[in-house]
């Protein structure tokens, strides 16, 4: 048995505490809290959820549940273009699934993974309201419409 | 009281308001099958998430199957608990539960005592529909000190999160992920070891599956026996007697001391001896070192460390590692009658016996899973000899008896071998709640006061209640006493020393509910509490029939003084049998 260890910088570990302190370190506002905290890190990794589990005075166990439970919270950090693609039901009769597919082959990783340069990472959504375009993909804040499998090599290399 | 009437299985019942469908049922004698839930009745544990829906049953009126186990009657409900529809939807569930567990029971640690193998068998269940294509949830093995995880076979009962959470509040275990994925685990789905697990075993002792079980160790112990170079050396623990027999089939409370003793010798140790006098050798030196504090507190000492905390139970010594580390010099630094037992074992025994302890091996028998772990400590070996080689449970001795063909219910009775066999009726109440604390005022009250007791048994220790107190007579001076079992009742008792507003003078804990007759080692209660109970009684019936009943009576123990320890508390008493204790509480360091 031996005691856990971990290492924060000194600026995050004061973030972490005034998102804390603004929700009166109430155990019962986690989710409050932990949207909060990814908002700021962008992804909730293990330091982070062992110093909101000591400030809230709850177990870690039970942070890395609610975390684990929820599909918004991630552990791994985002990308530096976070691509999602439109799984709803108009985009994924429109052939979403294929094109999914293939930025999971050109980008050798999984939904929920990034690659290991961090310029990319990979996740699906559901319905962005832009049926008209299915199937849609989405690179940071701007959207593709109408996506086939073979534009997805001209989509990546714009931003290479 | 309001009450309401309802018809189970065309009988009518009057039941109190707020009743669920399976206890009006269970009132009635009608067995609604369970799985997930459980409940221990005189300790206010139970689980019922409503998540298994093996209890589904019929309400008149209602479209949907209800769970019995979290649906309160309605007056004049009309319910059936076995009508066609209900039978195909618990089996319905059951195939799918068993789609996603393996089938491995041949080799299966809980074979024999496992819910589901029972409930697959009660439902009849001799096929799975789809296995070939079923998908299975698989998950990476943990094996600790003490415990090991197989969550391949968690069925998301979700007892153990309970336990863990919500009775021990220990906070290792939490439920993670969601649907096909989802299973019980530490923070990050990391080992055991790197958790604030106390390795009380509680999340063990209501696993209806294998997916917590111990480690074993009973091949290394016959490894042992079978060396000829080796003396192999067993203690067991008081709450062992108390429960050994259920696995043999006798009454819960049947003692079987003597058939226990016989059991060992036949399986081959060469020295059957009793943890019990190591107990009593816990209260001299404990029972002594509280008598200091007390009178350095009585003098105006600020630092005479009082309250004492009992410190002869591994789970809570790992609790209070873990939260309380400020508090570390609070507990007493008397080790643990196990510990006690392997450093006289190989010092003073071997000597005796002129035996190297490299040549020793120490065996113990406990109701505890805690006791591997402490077993283990570094700080309890010389020079990477461990002063306990193996620590054993109940179960796993059963189960040892049981490999060696010994006809155990028939074994004639015998007595512990001697000198470290001898103990008297105090070191045996160790086993219940209250009992470690009984026996050291049976003993601190004769030194105390230098009288004799008029009474031997103190009623207002005794009981099941999760947090006690009780006030004895010390020739005027009230003495306070705290008793917690349970780790959150204990974190109540901690929390009040901590903020110094404890008025007691000495706390007992012990980690399990009941003390140690209700280990994480112990026989397997399926959620019968009346259990717990029965070997509670069988504990003080022990005593009862002891000639000697107070620790500083033992005539071994005031041998081995004489000839080996001094006084208690004496230099060489505090190499052996102190310990101190670590800060192992998660720390947040300033990256730079």
């Amino acid at each position: 048995m031996s005691s856990i260890k971990i290492e924060l910088r000194q600026e995050d570990l004061d973030k972490i505490h005034e998102i804390c302190d603004s929700f009166d370190n109430e155990p019962l506002e986690l989710i409050n809290v932990l949207h909060r905290t990814q908002e700021h890190f962008g992804y909730l990794p293990a330091e982070v959820q062992e110093a909101i589990a000591a400030k809230l005075n709850i177990s870690t166990a039970q942070v890395y549940g609610v975390v684990t439970f929820y599909s918004f919270f991630t552990m791994t950090p985002k990308g530096k273009h976070p691509i999602s693609i439109c799984m709803g039901t108009a985009c994924y009769v429109r052939g979403a699934e294929k094109v999914l597919d293939e930025f999971k082959k050109e980008l050798a990783i999984q939904v929920g993974q990034t690659t290991a340069d961090g310029k990319f990472s990979l996740s699906s959504l559901r319905c962005v309201g832009a049926c008209g375009l299915a199937p849609v993909v989405l690179v940071g804040e701007k959207t593709y419409g109408r996506v086939a499998p073979d534009d997805v090599k001209a989509i990546l290399k714009e931003y290479e | 009281m309001e009450t309401i009437k309802i018809t189970i299985d065309n009988k009518q019942v009057e039941v109190e308001k707020g009743t669920t469908i399976l206890d009006a049922a269970r009132k009635m004698g009608i067995d609604i099958p369970t799985l997930c839930h459980m409940r221990l009745d005189d300790l206010n544990i139970e689980n019922k998430p409503g998540g298994c829906r093996i209890c589904v049953v019929e309400v008149h009126g209602r479209r949907n199957l209800s769970p019995a186990c979290i649906t309160k009657c309605d007056d004049g409900a009309v319910i059936r608990t076995h009508t066609p529809r209900v039978m195909n939807a618990r089996r319905t569930v059951m195939e799918f539960i068993l789609s996603d567990h393996p089938k491995d029971c041949l080799i299966c640690p809980k074979s024999g005592t496992c819910e589901l193998q029972d409930m697959a068998n009660r439902l009849g269940i001799r096929e799975i529909p789809g296995q070939e294509i079923a998908e299975m949830s698989t998950y990476r093995k943990d094996t600790s000190p003490s415990i090991i995880r197989d969550l391949d076979k968690c069925i998301m009962c979700r007892r153990c999160e309970m336990m863990c959470n919500e009775v021990q509040t220990v906070g290792a275990l939490s439920a993670f992920n969601r649907g096909f994925m989802a299973a019980v685990a530490p923070a990050f789905e990391q080992n055991l070891e790197y958790s604030p697990c106390t390795y009380c075993g509680q999340c063990v002792a209501v696993c209806p599956t294998g997916a917590l079980t111990e480690v074993d160790h009973t091949r290394e112990v016959l490894r042992a026996i079978v060396d000829p170079a080796k003396t192999v050396v067993v203690q067991t623990a008081p709450a062992v007697r108390a429960a050994l027999g259920e696995e043999f089939g006798m009454k819960p409370g049947t003692l079987v001391t003597g058939k226990l003793v016989s059991a060992l010798r036949e399986l081959g140790f060469d020295y059957v001896f009793d943890t019990d006098f190591a107990a009593d050798l816990t209260i001299m030196e404990e029972g002594t070192e509280f008598l200091t504090r007390l009178k350095k507190f009585l003098n105006g000492d600020k630092n005479a460390n009082i309250p004492i905390l009992t410190s002869c139970c591994p789970g809570w010594v790992n609790f209070f590692e873990h939260n309380y580390p400020d508090l570390k010099d609070v507990p007493s630094t008397a080790k643990s009658p196990q510990q006690m037992f392997g450093a006289i074992a190989k010092t003073y025994f071997a000597d005796q016996i002129k035996v190297n302890r490299k040549d020793m091996v120490v065996v113990s028998i406990m109701p505890c899973l805690a006791k591997k772990y402490e077993s283990q400590r570094p700080e309890f070996a010389v020079d990477g000899n461990p002063d306990v080689d193996f620590s054993i449970s109940t179960r796993e001795l059963a189960h040892f008896i049981r490999q060696a063909n010994i006809d155990f219910a028939n074994l004639p009775d015998s007595d512990f071998d001697r000198p470290l066999g001898e103990s008297t009726g105090a070191g045996v109440i160790f086993g219940n709640t209250g009992g470690v604390i009984e026996a050291a005022v049976r003993t601190a009250y004769e030194l105390y006061t230098g009288k004799k007791l008029s009474r031997l048994e103190f009623n207002e220790l005794r009981g099941m209640e999760g947090v006690r107190q009780a006030t004895i007579d010390f020739d005027g001076f009230p003495l306070s006493i705290g008793i917690a079992h349970g780790l959150g009742n204990a974190r109540k008792l901690l929390d009040e020393v901590k903020a110094g507003r404890s008025k007691f003078h000495a706390i007992e804990v012990m980690a399990c509910p009941g003390g140690c007759i209700g280990g994480g080692g112990q026989p397997l209660h399926h959620g019968d509490s009346s259990v717990l109970k029965a070997r509670a009684m069988a504990i003080y019936e022990e005593d009862r029939n002891k000639p000697i009943r107070l620790s500083h009576e033992n005539q071994y123990v005031i041998q081995l003084y004489k000839e080996f320890l001094g006084e208690p508390n004496s230099e060489k008493a505090h190499h052996l049998l102190h310990t101190h204790y670590f800060d192992r509480k998660a720390k947040i360091i300033v990256k730079q």
